[in-house]
């Protein structure tokens, strides 16, 4: 048992190091400290994304064979880390994380031929076409109807939390196509580009008032049979595999750390901070510590070939609820330097006098935001349902 | 970094388990503990045999060279049997100042202790103080080669089996600590033996004037000496925690499967299920914080007493979470003294008072800003 970093690892984290240093322009880390929720500006999030893909590092998790890298565990892990030390925007997810696995998996050669370059580079963009109005935590209830038609089905319905449909050239959907037997096994997994008539997207203003939701209503869609991912009525599995695929796949202690270590250093700057704030911080930075090792043992046990199990399907409930313990903490701290509302002020290349500093200005909407980690991605009671289930037999 | 063990690390793991399973029976260990037989002559030989009283300890004064990880391990297993000997009093705590003393003490008293033949005690903490190892309630004035004693010490563990007390103490002019071993048969020593929540041995220290040898001066950076021992016993307290909370948790949980009401088992009701998860996730990130701690004490990183004091505060915190909600999952047995529930909360809230309280620990995890 030991915490010693291999040299070959501290070699791997400088050239990563510098790579940053010399690829993240100003313009693009501004982006990335004025993101209030996962999702950075879209048109900086996907100017970053092409200096990565370039580089060949925009899908490090990906097969080398379809454009990923080979790096082990460890490295993605340092790779990521050091994105966010670097203060680099996040990269839209939906295709590069999550429509794009679930191609490599399930897509046939031609789809993955077709679609997996256009993600890469970012021609594609994708948005995700899963809960709809009647279906949130119940996902295998869901309603879209799919009909057949000769070579296309004929789609009609409404998907609702759809981020960033309303810049989306394409969206990966599940789809109603039987409603016999148990509902997950009437499902199926659809590509759909956006531009075919009949859809209509309308944005949903967030408690942010930045329009990143969306709903997304089908009148008659006709999407092209080869447009379906995996068999029909098969689609639970394909969206299962996705899972599977993003367990133990995201780390939060890095960002975790960087917020702590902001919050630190604003408060030092302060000097007033309150007793029962700072027990509150170090409280809350004793979460992240263990937070950071749970996942030092998660990778230990990837790396070696085990199965975490367990201990990633903790995560995702601890990771969020610190997101929002942190988010907190830092509106506590500011007091009413946070209430100043100026969502115009911190868009991505806004040139708009602020009434207040900017960490300041970002505070409120991150807190606002943030109490969403524990709703999306599978709540946190789903997870802590999928725990009982699957790890204590309950 | 890698979280697996060596085969030396796994043998002693399994071993100590093994034997602790076929040797430490519940219902026993709670007779002994009413009658506050909290020592048998016969296990602590047995623990001698094993090695586990050698095992911190370097090689050239006898001991098997283990670090804290192999610590861990044992300690972990030793707070799974609810084990009632003085290991911590005894090995980790006087044994880690012995180990730190001169080779006369160390040979005097070390050597036998390893071998199981000495009981020892430190004299740490006091009624009415916040936990400081920096000051000391008793005295002591230089009288000639020698020195004079005064002063109280409570909830001194070991004290009631301790042939010998380490006790530190301040210098009446100067306020300058010192540690000293004070024979127990020494005149003007008076122990009043109690039992502590959990059943381990301890005592009231009292010293009136109590006149010394200059030989029992423990020499060399007393604070440093001190402040070690501390780390390493916090290390193995948490790691007892562990043993204990991990046993709660998994006992909940199967009382959960057994128990029926309302034609159902309680394991059916999501409200419970959902605390059972929570108590999962305690007792996961405590073990994180322990392995933090562990090693980053292990590799003398910057940050390792900040996450010892997280750790010791979290016996506290997450401890008492756990050991609250097994009893309340437990319904009324959880409150009787035959079901082990009860005996493993009351261990977890001895080792959270200990040296220290969750407030007192968390408290040192920031400076004073401004």
């Amino acid at each position: 048992m030991d915490l010693k970093t291999p040299p070959e690892e501290i070699l791997f984290r400088d050239e990563v190091r510098s790579f940053l240093a010399d690829s993240l322009t100003e313009e693009i880390c501004s982006a990335g400290r004025r993101t209030t929720s996962v999702f950075a500006d879209p048109a900086i999030a996907m100017q970053w994304q092409g200096i990565l893909h370039r580089k060949g590092w925009a899908a490090p998790h990906w097969p080398k064979e379809y454009g990923g890298t080979g790096w082990s565990v460890s490295q993605r892990a340092i790779f990521a880390e050091e994105l966010i030390h670097a203060e680099a925007p996040p990269l839209i997810p939906m295709g590069l994380q999550m429509c794009g696995p679930c191609l490599i998996g399930y897509g046939t050669q031609e789809q993955k031929d077709y679609y997996l370059p256009r993600i890469l580079n970012g021609e594609h963009f994708w948005c995700q076409g899963y809960s709809e109005p009647g279906s949130g935590s119940d996902l295998a209830s869901l309603k879209t109807m799919a009909v057949s038609d000769g070579d296309d089905y004929i789609v009609n319905g409404t998907k609702i939390w759809t981020t960033y449909a309303h810049h989306a050239n394409y969206m990966f959907a599940l789809v109603r196509t039987s409603k016999e037997g148990k509902p997950q096994s009437g499902i199926t997994f659809l590509l759909i580009d956006m531009n075919t008539p009949g859809i209509k997207v309308d944005p949903i203003i967030g408690l942010d008032e930045i329009p990143e939701q969306c709903q997304v209503f089908f009148d008659d869609v006709r999407v092209p049979k080869k447009n379906r991912i995996g068999d029909e009525n098969d689609g639970w599995s394909v969206a299962k595999y996705l899972l599977m695929f993003e367990r133990g796949g995201i780390e939060y202690g890095p960002g975790l750390r960087v917020r702590m270590a902001r919050l630190k250093q604003l408060a030092e700057a302060r000097g007033d901070v309150s007793d029962i704030l700072r027990h509150k911080m170090a409280d809350c930075e004793t979460e992240i510590l263990s937070l950071e090792f749970t996942e030092k043992r998660i990778k230990s046990a990837l790396s070696s070939g085990q199965n975490p199990g367990a201990l990633a399907s903790m995560t995702k409930i601890l990771g969020t609820e610190l997101q929002q313990r942190t988010s907190e903490l830092m509106v506590e701290l500011l007091g009413i330097e946070a209430l100043v509302w100026q969502p115009d002020a911190i868009e991505a290349g806004a040139n708009v006098p602020m009434y207040a500093p900017e960490h300041s200005l970002v505070a409120m909407p991150s807190y606002l935001n943030a109490r969403a980690c524990s709703i999306y991605g599978g709540s946190n009671e789903i997870q802590r349902g999928i725990i009982a289930k699957a790890v204590l037999g309950l | 970094m890698d979280f697996t063990l060596s085969e030396e690390q796994q043998l002693l793991q399994d071993s100590a388990h093994k034997f602790l399973r076929d040797n430490v029976d519940i219902e026993r260990r709670r007779m002994r503990a009413r009658q506050g037989d909290n020592l048998d002559a016969a296990m602590w030989s047995q623990f001698a045999e094993l090695g586990w009283l050698a095992l911190p300890f370097s090689e050239d004064d006898g001991g098997l060279g283990g670090g804290v990880v192999e610590s861990m391990l044992l300690n972990e297993e030793l707070g799974r049997a609810l084990v009632l000997e003085p290991y911590l009093a005894n090995v980790v705590l006087a044994g880690g100042i012995l180990s730190q003393a001169g080779a006369q003490h160390r040979a005097d008293y070390l050597g036998p202790l390893l071998e199981g033949k000495l009981q020892a005690a430190v004299a740490i903490e006091e009624y009415g103080q916040t936990f400081s190892a920096e000051k000391s309630g008793v005295v002591f004035s230089r009288n000639g080669s020698g020195v004079v004693l005064s002063g109280s010490k409570h909830c001194v563990l070991n004290a009631n089996h301790a042939e010998i007390i380490i006790v530190p103490a301040c210098d009446r002019d100067s306020g300058e600590l010192a540690l000293f071993i004070v024979a127990r048969d020494q005149p003007g020593v008076t122990v009043d033996s109690h039992r502590l929540v959990n059943g381990m041995g301890a005592g009231r220290v009292a010293l009136a004037d109590v006149a010394v040898d200059g030989v029992a001066e423990i020499i060399g950076d007393v604070s440093a000496i001190i402040a070690d021992t501390l780390r390493r016993t916090w290390l193995a307290m948490g790691a007892q925690a562990m043993g204990a909370m991990a046993c709660l948790q998994q006992m909940t949980l199967e009382y959960s499967k057994n128990r029926k009401q309302f034609g159902l088992p309680l394991s059916a009701f999501q409200v419970l299920q959902h605390r059972m998860v929570d108590m999962f996730i305690v007792c996961e990130q405590f073990r994180s914080l322990l392995l933090a701690a562990t090693l980053k004490y292990q590799e003398g990183h910057a940050d390792a007493d900040f996450a010892i004091h997280a750790m010791k505060a979290r016996i506290g915190i997450s401890g008492r979470k756990v050991a609250h909600e097994a009893v309340q999952l437990h319904g009324g047995m959880g409150m009787t003294d035959e079901m082990a529930v009860g005996h493993y909360f009351k261990h977890l809230v001895a080792l959270d008072l200990l040296l220290g309280n969750a407030d007192q620990h968390q408290a040192r995890l920031y400076r004073p800003i401004g």
